[in-house]
């Protein structure tokens, strides 16, 4: 089915197939942060244990479709073991890879050195969420999980 | 198609239907479209359409204002629409009728304008689990101001309404509040039993027929309810324009809702005095054009006839569920009562164990139009322990071609997930 694998690569079903980082941790010492998709009834749960300044570890429980578990499974793998300003830094790049026409669906400004950032911080696999962009209704399947990742790093971090 | 055993002529020809809505012409990822989303919301016929266009270009003027002439024709076919809905639905008077912007607020009146001078700490409301959030929400806003208690009438397995201890239910119950119809199961709930029984127990009813009215013969007599609320935009009319019906008794005791223009007699700086009914409940201009193209959208549907709007859907759901279930077997679960002739044409799948929002993807790329998600009844995805389900619904304009078109677009999605390299 044309156009059909621009959005299901087979890298996306394979981290909905075999998820990365799937579980929950204890709380506390892990923060969670909980991130509901109101459009299609998507949960997740980002668990996030925070040492000094690294994320020392991240897991992911809830329910989903194929674009928003995929894409929590490989932000897990994105920003394990980073500093929390790199995993900000992710954040913001894989968001404004997202973004269509440079608006950022969540609302929040967009910041136009985010290409920039786009282009310093490698998104590896991630780059294969990049056909989502191309079926408007799903970024915000593939957004949830940043988006709950974001608040719990500030509620972690606060 | 049946016909019923009294021989009563209930054919209609579904694809001279099919050409009155202009929608259902266009093209969607360079398929023909099918429409499987009317429980969200209907398509509009040309007729519709076309009344909407001439109220502006001939007679749109404010309405119950100006003496010249297209006022008078605007206020007039207003209240034409208003008689035309209050045939549609056997209610006793058209002052009963009042319009709101859909069902949702049409509960909320009820719920604020009712429930706030009737109902205080200690008092109890029975809604059911396979309520809509729209009538949810509204009564548990009262709760959390007033205190109220909020009773869940549970489900049968198979998605019916378990009236097994019903009566001790609604012991202290002031208002049963529940659907006709479920825009999730398809269940038909039996409007006339539940309403003897609530008023039996001292409580009054109200009865969400949003996904009722569209598809079935309603009279309000017949189920002797208190109140009913339906939405226009899910049976041929524009959006923007629902009904609430209420006795007249109790619309008359409540105080009004909205304050502002039309909904008053006179106001001085003292205070102000309400407006008769219906248009107390009325305040601001209306929705006009809205309203006489919700009149049309009546029209439409009667010269169809409801009795064969209701038998065509119990045809063809029960072909759905008999074809889907033969070719698809085990892959495929349809949530719900399994007697057609216990629901309405709302088919809720889960396909193997390809999520419903991926489902719905896949669909979309053979033009088919169905809906992914929690279906505005999270209470209930939960009973059924499901996140998510991908619904397909009928009405008029569908017929066998497009359930079969979905049967073999479930089948490609369940190659399409199955056979991707993992
Ligand atoms: C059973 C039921 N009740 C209420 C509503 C709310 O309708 P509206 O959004 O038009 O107010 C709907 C439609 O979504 C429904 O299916």
């Amino acid at each position: 089915m044309a156009g059909l694998e621009d959005l299901y690569r087979e890298i996306i079903l394979d981290h909905y197939r075999n998820p990365r980082n799937r579980g929950e941790l204890e709380t506390p010492p892990a923060h969670m942060a909980e991130g509901f998709n109101p459009l299609c009834g998507d949960e997740i749960q980002v668990f996030l244990q925070v040492d000094g300044d690294r994320i020392c570890d991240v897991s992911i429980s809830g329910q989903g479709c194929s674009i928003s578990q995929s894409s929590a499974s490989m932000m897990t793998t994105a920003v394990l073991g980073r500093t929390v300003d790199e995993a900000r830094q992710v954040i913001r790049a894989f968001k404004a890879m997202m973004s269509i026409h440079g608006d950022d669906l969540d609302g929040s400004d967009h910041d136009p050195s985010d290409e920039t950032v786009g282009s310093q911080i490698s998104l590896g696999d991630l780059e294969a969420l990049r056909g989502v962009v191309k079926f408007p209704v799903r970024i915000k399947c593939a957004t949830l999980a940043w988006n709950t990742l974001d608040q719990g790093l500030s509620e972690a971090t606060a | 198609m049946t016909l019923p055993a009294d021989g009563t002529e209930t054919r209609f020809d579904t694809a001279a239907v099919k050409a009155d809505f202009p929608l259902l012409n266009r093209q969607v990822n360079d398929h023909q479209i099918v429409y499987l989303d009317s429980a969200a919301t209907s398509q509009k016929p040309r007729l519709v359409i076309d009344t909407l266009a001439r109220y502006y270009e001939e007679i749109n003027a404010n309405v119950h204002r100006g003496a010249y002439h297209i006022a008078e024709l605007a206020t007039s076919a207003t209240e034409d629409a208003r008689a035309r809905i209050q045939r549609f639905i056997g209610a006793p008077s058209a002052s009963e009728v009042i319009f709101t912007k859909n069902a949702t607020e049409a509960i909320n009146l009820v719920a604020y304008s009712w429930g706030r001078a009737n109902l205080n700490e200690g008092d109890a409301i029975l809604i059911t689990a396979l309520e809509h959030h729209a009538n949810i929400v509204p009564w548990q806003q009262l709760a959390a101001e007033r205190g109220v208690e909020i009773r869940w009438l549970p489900l049968t397995d198979d998605g019916r309404l378990d009236l097994t201890d019903l009566d001790q239910m609604l012991d202290g119950v002031s208002l049963f509040a529940f659907s006709a119809a479920s825009n999730v199961l398809g269940t038909l709930t039996p409007v006339r039993q539940l309403a003897d029984a609530a008023h039996a127990a001292g409580a009054l009813c109200l009865v969400d027929a949003s996904q009722a009215v569209p598809h079935l013969p309603t009279d309000v007599k017949a189920w002797d309810c208190d109140f009913m609320a339906f939405t226009g935009h899910k049976m041929c009319g524009p959006t923007g324009i629902g009904v609430l019906w209420g006795r007249a008794e109790l619309l008359d005791a409540m105080p009004p809702f909205l304050g502002g223009g039309e909904m008053i007699l006179n106001v001085t700086r003292e205070g102000f005095i309400p407006n008769e009914l219906p248009w107390k409940f009325e305040a601001g201009t209306p929705p006009i054009a809205e309203i006489i193209g919700l009149g049309a959208a009546v029209s439409y549907l009667e010269a169809i006839g409801m009795d064969a709007v209701r038998a065509h859907e119990t045809a063809l759901t029960g072909y759905a569920l008999r074809a889907l279930n033969e070719r698809h077997g085990d892959d495929l679960v349809i949530h719900g009562p399994t007697d057609a002739a216990d629901r309405g044409g709302v088919l809720s799948i889960c396909y193997r164990d390809v999520h419903p929002h991926d489902l719905s993807q896949v669909l979309d790329q053979r033009g088919i139009c169905v809906r992914a998600g929690h279906h505005c009844a999270k209470p209930l995805m939960k009973l059924l322990g499901v996140g998510a389900t991908a619904r397909a619904s009928v009405y008029i304009y569908n017929d066998e071609s497009d359930v079969d078109l979905l049967s073999d677009a479930l089948a490609e999605a369940g190659e399409f997930f199955s056979h991707q390299p993992a």
